[in-house]
């Protein structure tokens, strides 16, 4: 107790010594003391957001686990969830309304479930991405990591569920006569560009969504506009055949549309490079790295200022 | 580091005339009616909707190597506001604060999910607060000792959302003083937990502080702020009242509250 006492006798009155007179900022710069809280320069960022790899990783792994956890499937869900979502709209866009217009059964049942699984991946991206700030500002606000961590960590949790989906898809694609080839192999390079386009997606929709939470609100229906002007349940060129050409070539050309029409291309032996727009693959690349690395510069502006209240 | 003039007098945490101001959103009438809402969006003038809190006013204080020191006052007089602003968490309207490293808040709780087990825990916490692989790996075992959870059977491969809130609240404290920090800084953290651990608790502050480390503690138990630090700040109201030796600001503190 009073070796306690003693101590901070002299803690506090000593504080009058030497550094006596020098304002807070010289006393600051004479011990390499640094502004709390400050942004650091891009480079830095990059090195900071590498350093904390292993953490984004497993913050997505965790979420994915324990967003079944309490169900009695369990992770069965994971791969439930999209096989449900395909029958649905299978049901009603190609039993009810019959959007096929034209295609083969055997096109047309992949082509729709291949839209549904990829274009989700865009859609929920986007929706964690919008949450990922407003919605962690505990976590933001009690520890200390590039706050990129969390759009990108949300990004890759989407990725991790896209892959447990892929297996529905290629049940089906195999169900309906295609057969795995070589073209498969573009799989890779497909998901790997649409993965950097919603990363950027979501840093984008994660600054926004930091200052107005509103958004979250706002941004389903601008996602099912988005949905349903890029040909998730129609082929765009066959459903716009009447119309002036300019307004199927925009429709093509948007990302979305672009990753759809390339998955399946690599995916459905009936769908061949008719059904592609000119200089798809630039455009695929293209689009991917101008939304990741504005997208990235974007959020990394605003950084100090993530979880004020 | 510079020169070592007087070695015992290094500082760790400079705060000057610092100032927090926090924004709430739709909170400025109070009603929270649709048509509140709209009528707010309407009416013109700067922010619209958005109420300010002056949380913390002028805080100004240097704090030393090898100090534990103590944040009291009553509730919502800005500490944990205050400590949310050293750790550089929340933005200072004016004034700064300048640190040597990074100080951290005892706040890895907010990195944990109830739905994994203890152990999963224990590792995405220690990765939240920028540790490696390796090291939490090295650490694991003394985390769970220290938390003391497989006292009672093999909790720690249970979900987090099974143990009881003290066993989760040691279990959070175990792992945030696993990590050896520059600024320390403790919420509330010791009121949790049976006496034992308390004790334990206590302990491990006092090592991090001879760990040449800066210690902040916020509580409201004067018997634990009394055993660990030799400092304390006393705020009110966002503003500092009092800055000294523990015992002096204590008794002025328990006169002032009518204890």
């Amino acid at each position: 107790m009073s070796e306690t006492t003693h101590d901070g006798t002299v803690a506090v009155s000593a504080a009058a010594s030497p550094d006596e007179g020098l304002t807070a900022a010289q006393l600051a710069a004479k011990y390499g003391l640094s502004v709390s809280g400050a942004r650091p320069s891009l480079v830095e960022y990059v090195r900071q957001l590498w350093e904390r790899r292993h953490f984004i990783l497993a913050f997505s792994r965790a979420k994915l686990t324990a967003q079944y956890s309490q169900a009695k499937l369990g992770q069965l869900w994971q791969v439930a969830t999209p096989l449900l979502n395909a029958a649905v709209y299978f049901f009603i866009f190609g039993v009810i309304l019959n959007a096929s217009r034209g295609m083969s059964k055997e096109v047309y049942i992949p082509f729709l479930v291949t839209g549904v699984f990829v274009f989700t991946f865009t859609q929920s991206s986007v929706m964690a991405g919008v949450r990922a700030i407003s919605g962690n500002l505990g976590l933001v606000r009690a520890l200390h990591f590039p706050r990129a961590s969390l759009p990108v960590s949300f990004a890759l949790q989407q990725l991790q569920q896209l892959l447990a989906s892929m297996l529905v898809l290629f049940a089906v694609t195999i169900g309906f006569g295609s057969y795995p080839d070589l073209s498969w192999a573009l799989i890779l390079p497909v998901l790997a560009l649409q993965f950097l386009f919603n990363t950027g997606l979501a840093l984008i929709m994660a600054r926004a969504g930091a200052h107005t939470p509103d958004l979250a609100q706002l941004m389903p229906f601008v996602m099912r506009t988005w949905m349903y002007a890029s040909g998730v349940m129609f082929s765009i060129p066959i459903m716009l055949k009447d119309k002036p050409d300019w307004i199927a070539t925009v429709l093509q050309w948007n990302p979305a549309a672009i990753y759809m029409d390339l998955m399946r291309f690599a995916l459905i032996d009936g769908y061949g490079t008719e059904n592609l727009p000119d200089h798809v693959w630039a455009a695929a690349g293209g689009w991917a790295v101008l939304v990741a690395v504005g997208g990235f510069v974007y959020f990394w502006k605003a950084e100090e200022r993530y979880g004020r209240g | 580091m510079a020169e070592p003039i007087a070695d015992k007098l290094i500082p760790t945490v400079i705060a000057d005339e610092l100032h927090i101001v926090y924004r709430v959103n739709g909170a400025k009438t109070g009603k929270g009616s649709a048509t509140a809402a709209l009528s707010r969006i309407l009416r013109r003038g700067e922010e619209r909707g958005v109420r300010k809190v002056h949380a913390v006013r002028g805080v100004s204080f240097t704090s030393y190597r090898g100090e534990a020191i103590g944040l009291i006052g009553s509730n919502g007089s800005g500490k944990s506001t205050l400590l949310r602003a050293i750790a550089g968490l929340l933005p200072a309207e004016s004034g700064s604060v300048y640190t040597d490293g990074q100080p951290s808040l005892l706040g890895v709780n907010a990195a944990l999910m109830n739905d994994l087990t203890g152990e999963r825990n224990v590792i995405l916490g220690g990765l939240a607060m920028g540790m490696t692989r390796e090291q939490i790996k090295e650490r694991y075992q003394e985390i769970v000792d220290f938390s003391g959870i497989n006292e009672k059977g093999d909790f720690i491969t249970l979900p987090m959302r099974t143990y009881s809130s003290g066993m989760a609240a040691r279990l959070r404290f175990s792992i945030a003083a696993a990590k050896d920090h520059d600024v320390l800084m403790i919420d509330e953290a010791l009121a949790t937990g049976d006496r034992k651990f308390q004790k334990r608790s206590e302990e491990r502050i006092r090592e991090l502080r001879k760990e040449a480390g800066t210690v902040f503690l916020v509580s409201h138990n004067n018997k634990s702020i009394r055993d660990t630090c030799n400092r304390v700040l006393w705020l009110e109201r966002g503003e500092l009242r009092m800055d000294g030796p523990t015992e002096e600001v204590l008794k002025e503190y328990e006169k002032f509250t009518g204890k």
